[in-house]
């Protein structure tokens, strides 16, 4: 049990993070609250594929060094979802420049970030 | 030469307008619609090249920078790849040319960036659809998604807000998509699609295999508006333009559904899928769903552009109530509803806006029978979509709905069919009512003397072709649907 | 079999016909002669096709393909072009027949009513000389589409509600029957209509076979006017008389009868619905309805609105025709169709000659209007007779078929109804003539017959009614082909 736990305990990180930031996403009212929510998800996802790369014991950067032969895999870890995660960084990082454009936006016609108070403002459009 | 490169030329038309777009709104403003409306040109003109030499022959395969799979990402060019791509750029074209008068009335001062977004979220959706790697998919769907943020926010007053929902509920989706994609490279090792299929029946018993399927399903879904994922999908169509409304919802969630057949279909096996988790119905059970609360849903609609959004709710259960019967059949009703969703969805958007323009409102309680003289061109046209999408023949929608119905009726599920009929009369409800409005008299409005001569106030040429040649196109699709029919068999996995 | 065009021509004449109509909109003579015109060339063409039907052979007209392996079939056999033959030739007297009540009643919007009355006969002979199930569901709801302007024709609120009603009713028997088409097709993999049924010799579990009949009996039920849901008959009469005329007691209704001895005849077959019992439950239905609807006659005040009822009982005539299951049986009830067309539409035309002539539509209202139009109501009594199966009119004939086909099968019941119904006959029409001879009249002074126009027809197709009943097989040998057709759905061994 504790083994299941502690043996997979990236992946309840992760899963941590995903409901941390779901919770934000549903239950917050103030939509840059909202916007942190969604970006805690979207690193949850990224902690994701950063841990399955890894590979336990003495697996490290695939840099070419002297003592680090080529012709061993398990000497290196995955680099490839470390690289599909740098395009998701980028991604996330202009979901979030577009969302703070929106919020910029809605700011100057609205006057207000809050979820309730746009929801009663936007009804009479 | 052409042949080998057209997967790329296509949605690189639109990468290369997009960027020439910016560059020469700086010396002119003016000049963004027509030159975004020839490159959708160029594109649809190439799509449809493509369709009509491919029809029949194997599928296409183009390595990017020469790498080939698994190592390099790839796109694939068959027969259903070919036929989305021709759809979708093809209603662009005509819904570019139909935006030309409109840019003046909704978004004079951001000609620019519209249509420069325009072309980055066609690039997204071509690149969506050609894809045969799993993670290229996010890359390309987050273009697309983003692209589509930015458009529904170009447009009235709450239209930030609406695109800030919908932001937070479609990245939302893009990143389950992506953790269902970890899932399965995880147990997999590769990330192309053709290799994951081949792969799959060794390790078929993995259980993490049932949570990528299920993450990456949820995801695209929230994408397609599949029901009960569709939330975003009426209050962003109400308050973006009209031409931003006549891309997004005939052809965004198209491209959605689409890549879902791509995922279920083609990469996993129905058959497989089903004997892990009862999937198709599953699916079919929320398309139904999806397709009588859409339809009910229009029915209580007073705003045109609204209840048009709930239609398309529904529209989406039919295709993906379609392609998860999992029999040819099937499939072959979906993406022809695929095919002709698109063009009547896009038909009526343009009429609404050509509405909106010529009256400054498209509310239905607001519609009288001067419409039937002001307007007969575009009314005309509205008749034609509207009984296609009530589903009467010869007109198109009759057919992908009995091609749907056989399928079903093949499949001896008869709840399914009970909600197809049912929801051709629900139709019938909110499109004559519209009719009956416009073409028949009121008889609570006393006559006192001779009526006053209503002049034609028909929207400017460039308004009412697309919208006509979108309505006669629907005759044309239904009574000419059997060599797309012979298509679409030889496309099916 | 003969391969020609013909039929398609009989189709399309009228619609070639409707664009000239609308153009000459402005000139009312040149507009009327397009429709004369047209009506008299589609008799001709369909005249051409007698002599093949009455040797029994069948010219066919495959067109292009509307679904994998289902071609646009237009087959001219017996009983195709029995029924084009009455739709057409009354069409030529209605077409004269319209032109005297439009222009007595000064309706507004004439050309909109010739240019659908134009496309609803071109539906007609689509059902009639459709070959397959697809082909005749398609210009079923053609019709249904064709009929609605005509329906709401005077856009008063009565007149949208009976259209309302009218569309409800229609559309969910259309949907009903492309549930019966599609499961035909799936289960017997051919949509052709054949002598003797498709469904002859397939075994099929009973529920199966029980389930497509009543879909089938769905669809064409509303058309037929058979109860329950007969009541958007009556409503429809807030249509102008002209078109409940011929509509809704030649075409629309006949159709839907049409639609019956086909399901009966040519897809389910005299062997298939003695076998499960099918021809019980439609001979359930068609009494009731022949007692209730003539009972129901009795009540109503409107003279149209109980021709309507009347209509509704003798539609059910045929429906008994085609449940009894034996050759003299079904022969009856092929006859009634010309038998019940022409004294009906008689007695309709008379009807809209009062309303024009003296604006009276109540039957308390027709005191004394004998003397003032004795054309009109010498032919309405000989239509009332005839119906009332009193001999020399041809309604004799048929009922006298009808009757002997019920003690061939052995069977009392249907013979007693048949009486039964004729003394309610009796009863009904009976005020209405002895109000127009023996009361005497109000209000009367200074009016005489009413114009030419509608006279002449009145009076040709009463005066055809008694010829027929005389000389059954008289110019077209109409009994000799109703009974040709009736042996060919049994004689199949």
């Amino acid at each position: 049990m504790i083994d299941f736990f502690l043996g997979h305990y990236s992946y309840w990180l992760t899963t941590l993070l995903l409901c941390i930031g779901l919770y934000g996403i549903l239950f917050k009212r103030h939509l840059l609250k909202k916007m942190i929510g969604l970006s805690i998800l979207q690193t949850s996802i990224i902690i994701f594929y950063v841990s399955i790369a890894s590979k336990g014991g003495d697996a490290t950067v695939p840099v070419k060094a002297a003592h680090l032969p080529v012709d061993n895999p398990d000497l290196y870890i995955n680099p490839l979802p470390h690289t599909l995660m740098l395009t998701a960084i980028v991604v996330g990082v202009a979901t979030l420049g577009v969302a703070f454009s929106l919020l910029m936006a809605i700011w100057n016609r609205y006057q207000t970030l809050d979820e309730q108070e746009l929801l009663d403002k936007t009804q009479n459009d | 030469m052409i042949e080998s490169h057209l997967p790329v030329y296509i949605p690189f038309t639109f990468l290369a307008f997009s960027l020439v777009i910016p560059l020469l709104a700086i010396w002119k403003d003016d000049w963004s619609q027509p030159v975004a409306t020839a490159g959708a040109g160029g594109a649809a003109l190439l799509s449809l090249y493509g369709v009509l030499t491919h029809a029949g022959s194997e599928p296409l395969r183009y390595y990017f920078g020469g790498w080939p799979p698994p190592v390099g990402i790839e796109f694939v060019y068959d027969g259903l790849s070919a036929f989305m791509l021709a759809v979708v750029n093809i209603v662009t074209f005509l819904v570019l040319i139909h935006s030309r008068k409109i840019r003046l009335a909704e978004f004079a001062s951001k000609q620019m960036a519209f249509y420069s977004v325009v072309m980055l979220m066609m690039l997204g959706f071509n690149g969506m659809i050609l894809t045969g790697d799993l993670f290229n998919m996010f890359v390309f769907l987050e273009i697309a998604s983003l692209s589509g943020y930015a458009l529904i926010a170009i447009g009235g007053k709450p239209a930030p807000v609406a695109a800030f929902r919908y932001l937070i509920i479609g990245t939302v989706g893009g990143s389950l998509y992506l953790l269902g994609v970890g899932f399965l490279y995880n147990v997999t090792g590769t990330l192309n699609m053709k290799d994951v299929a081949d792969m799959l029946p060794l390790i078929a018993a993995e259980r993490s295999l049932v949570t990528a399927l299920i993450l990456m399903a949820v995801g695209i879904g929230i994408k397609s508006a599949l029901f009960p994922m569709h939330g975003w999908l009426p209050d962003s169509y109400t308050h973006a333009s009209s031409t931003s409304s006549a891309l997004i919802a005939p052809i965004g969630t198209k491209v959605a559904a689409y890549v879902l057949i791509r995922i279920l279909l083609f990469t996993f096996g129905l058959e497989q899928i089903n004997a892990v988790v009862p999937l198709t119905t599953i699916l079919g059970l929320l398309a139904c769903a999806g397709i009588l609360y859409g339809s009910i849903m229009a029915i209580a609609q007073f705003e045109l552009k609204r209840m048009l959004a709930y239609s398309s709710v529904a529209q989406i259960g039919y295709i993906i109530l379609g392609f998860s019967l999992g029999s040819v059949l099937g499939l072959i009703g979906a993406l022809l509803h695929v095919l002709n969703h698109a063009v009547m969805k896009a038909c009526l958007f343009m009429v609404a806006a050509n509405l909106r323009l010529q009256e400054g409102h498209s509310d239905i309680r607001r519609m009288d029978d001067s419409y039937r003289l002001k307007y007969p061109g575009t009314m005309a046209a509205f008749t034609l979509a509207a009984l296609s999408m009530i589903g009467l023949p010869p007109l198109a929608g009759f057919f992908s709905k009995w091609y749907l119905a056989l399928a079903v009726i093949e499949k001896s599920n008869w709840l399914f069919l009970v909600v197809l009929l049912v929801s051709s009369l629900l139709n019938a409800v909110y499109f004559f009512r519209i009719l009956e409005k416009v073409y028949l008299k009121n008889p609570k409005i006393q006559e006192t003397g001779a009526p006053p001569i209503t002049p034609r106030q028909e929207p400017p040429a460039s308004m009412l072709w697309p919208t006509l040649i979108l309505g006669v196109m629907l005759l044309a699709l239904g009574l000419g649907n059997v060599p797309i029919v012979n298509f679409l068999e030889g496309a099916a996995p | 079999m003969i391969e020609s065009f013909t039929p398609l021509y009989a189709v399309i004449c009228s619609l070639a016909a409707v664009p000239l109509i609308v153009l000459s909109s402005r000139r009312p003579n040149l507009r009327e002669f397009w429709t004369i015109l047209a009506a008299l060339v589609k008799f001709g063409i369909v005249l051409s096709l007698l002599p093949h039907a009455a040797a029994g052979t069948t010219v066919t007209a495959k067109l292009f393909e509307i679904a994998p392996g289902v071609p646009l079939l237009l087959k001219a056999d017996p009983l195709g072009v029995y029924f084009a033959l009455i739709a057409s030739g009354l069409w030529i007297f209605t077409s004269f027949y319209s032109i005297g009540y439009m222009r007595g009643a000064g309706e507004k919007k004439q050309t909109r009513y010739f240019a659908y009355f134009a496309i609803c006969l071109s539906a007609t002979m689509g059902i009639a000389f459709a070959g397959n199930l697809l082909t005749f569901v398609l210009f079923y709801e053609m019709l249904t589409l064709a009929t609605y302007p005509l329906v709401v024709h005077k856009e008063t609120q009565k007149a949208i509600d009976a259209g309302r009603q009218y569309l409800v009713y229609t559309l969910t028997a259309g949907v009903l029957l492309v549930a019966a088409t599609g499961l035909t097709y799936i289960f017997t993999g051919t949509m052709d209509f054949k002598a003797g049924g498709i469904f002859r010799g397939t075994s099929l579990a009973p529920a199966v076979m029980i389930s497509i009949f009543l879909l089938f009996l769905g669809g064409v039920a509303v058309k037929a006017g058979i109860m329950p849901v007969h009541s958007w008959l009556p409503t429809a009469m807030a249509a102008p008389t002209p078109v409940s005329a011929l509509l809704h007691a030649v075409a629309v209704v006949k159709s839907g009868v049409f639609g019956v001895v086909r399901v009966v005849g040519f897809v389910i077959g005299p062997e298939a619905m003695s076998e499960f019992g099918l021809n019980d439950i439609l001979f359930a239905l068609a009494g009731f309805t022949i007692i209730m609807a003539s009972l129901l006659a009795f009540r109503q005040e409107n003279l149209k609105r109980r021709l309507a009822y009347s209509t509704v009982a003798h539609l059910s005539y045929i429906v008994l025709g085609a449940s009894l299951i034996t050759p003299l049986g079904m022969t009856g009830g092929i006859m009634h169709i010309a038998a019940h067309a022409t004294m009906k539409i008689t007695l309709f035309f008379c009807a809209g000659a009062i309303y024009v002539n003296l604006h009276r539509e109540d039957i308390a209202e027709l005191n004394g209007i004998a003397k003032v139009m004795p054309w009109t109501m010498g032919a309405f009594t000989i239509g009332a007779i005839g119906l009332a199966g009193i001999p020399p009119i041809n309604g004799f004939l048929s009922k006298w078929f009808l009757a002997v086909g019920a003690l061939e099968g052995g069977m009392i019941l249907p013979v007693a109804i048949l009486v039964l119904s004729g003394l309610l006959n009796i009863g009904y029409f009976f005020p209405i003539i002895r109000n127009a001879y023996f009361n005497e009249g109000e209000h009367l002074e200074g009016h005489t017959e009413a114009s030419p126009f509608m006279v002449a027809p009145i009076v040709i197709t009463a005066a055809l009614s008694v010829l027929f009943g005389i000389f059954p097989n008289l110019f077209f040998g109409l009994f000799d082909l109703a009974g040709a057709i009736a042996a060919g759905l049994f004689a199949i061994k």
